[in-house]
């Protein structure tokens, strides 16, 4: 690797990085405020920079885009399961790094590739690059799904897959507001273990 | 799955962050674990006999204890953010070991020789031996469920810090009975008792914070 080349090309990019910083920054603000469309964007963006970040580094190990892939979804889930753990007052972009990195490297651990056997880059390249060529990962979402418990499952189905409203969903179970988003939030956690677990093989 | 299925599963129906969550997690942590501690101290060995209790030595194990829970409950709060390492406050955990084994090291050169024994070993030090640990046991456990509620990435430092901070909350908690006012005496057990809980943590640490 060329650490001189990689710095350079970020002095270079820094105008850019620091722009998106902001961006991706201010999406995030509105998205913890509970804006949808926002978010949407925000993971849009995220999901192009993570693909990027990915695929340079299983580049590396000789592992193909479909890995990057499901790695690239593993973080976003990250995200959004972890998202309370984003200071406002701090950086952003730090913070979606520091998790794409865990999730490399617990990725490595979980495949038994040696870390050492490749460096994980120091450097802050997430913001570096866009990769908007996305191919499907090899998590099936159905097969996922079965791992729930029934009931999250269905509410899951719900609120997330059919879009109805949080308090459609209570009156259809039969359950309380809150206890529907405590399932929400607990459903999304259950599959973010299972993703890490199928992304083992 | 497309990367786009996921994206849309996640941003629909978003719910809006609460604020201060880690903050009331890692309080209700510290308070449940020092409780628990403090309850087990009074079960077990129970309170020191009122008419020997010394406030000064009270007030320098505290001291001692407190300092290192103080900054370890600010390292957690940070570690537990993807992206703040806290490594530069992390050497600041050294400090009170640094401190008070200079003191405990001080305390012994104005002393007769003859009185190392006494000075060192206590009346009980099996009995400081054991219970820190002990104390420890609970708030460990609070700790690493706060831990696991948030994203901790370096988890052997993480688990490390955990251990250290459940290891102050054993040592505060034995303080309330410690019969021995030494301050080398504290230097040497309480330090190594909380060091120990340390590196339990970090053993311990990439194994139960994994997320």
């Amino acid at each position: 690797m060329c650490y001189g080349c990689n710095q350079f090309l970020g002095s270079c990019e820094l105008m850019n990085v620091t722009s998106t910083e902001s961006e991706l920054r201010a999406l995030m603000l509105a998205s913890s405020d509970g804006d949808g469309a926002a978010y949407r964007t925000l993971l849009e963006r995220l999901g192009a920079q993570l693909r990027a970040y990915f695929r340079g580094q299983l580049n590396r190990i000789n592992r193909g885009a479909v890995e990057a892939e499901d790695l690239v979804q593993e973080a976003l889930l990250a995200v959004h399961t972890r998202r309370h753990t984003y200071d406002p007052s701090q950086l952003f972009t730090p913070w979606v790094y520091a998790i794409a990195r865990y999730k490399f490297i617990d990725y490595l651990r979980r495949t038994k590739v040696s870390a050492k056997d490749i460096p994980v880059d120091e450097t802050d390249e997430l913001t570096a690059r866009d990769d908007h060529g996305p191919v499907e990962s090899s998590l099936d979402l159905d097969r996922l799904l079965t791992g729930l418990s029934p009931k999250v499952k269905q509410i899951i189905q719900y609120v997330k897959l059919d879009g109805l409203s949080v308090s459609e969903a209570a009156t259809r179970c039969g359950m309380s507001e809150s206890a529907v988003k405590v399932s929400v939030h607990r459903g999304l956690k259950a599959l973010a273990l299972l993703m890490s677990k199928e992304n083992r093989v | 799955m497309k990367t786009d299925q996921l994206i849309d599963i996640l941003s629909t129906n978003l719910e809006p962050v609460k604020r201060g969550q880690i903050a009331k997690t890692l309080a209700l942590a510290l308070i449940v674990g020092g409780a628990a501690a403090f309850c087990v101290m009074l079960s077990t060995v129970g309170l020191r006999s009122g008419l020997t209790f010394s406030l000064h030595f009270l007030a320098l194990k505290l001291l001692f204890t407190l300092s290192l829970l103080g900054i370890g409950t600010v390292l957690l709060a940070r570690l537990t953010r993807p992206g703040q390492s806290g490594k530069k406050l992390s050497t600041l955990t050294y400090l009170p070991f640094l401190v008070i084994a200079i003191t405990g090291a001080v305390a012994l050169g104005f002393e007769n020789p003859m009185m190392w024994g006494r000075m060192l070993l206590g009346m009980n030090w099996v009995t400081c031996l054991l219970c820190i640990p002990l104390f420890a046991v609970v708030p460990f456990v609070a700790l690493i469920w706060f831990l696991r509620k948030g994203a901790p990435t370096d988890l052997r430092r993480t688990g490390a810090i955990a251990g250290l901070v459940a290891g102050a909350l054993g040592a505060t908690a034995y303080a309330f009975h410690c019969p021995d006012d030494s301050i080398s005496f504290i230097a040497i057990w309480y330090g190594a008792m909380v060091a120990l809980c340390a590196f339990v943590g970090a053993l311990l640490g990439p194994r139960l914070l994994r997320w």
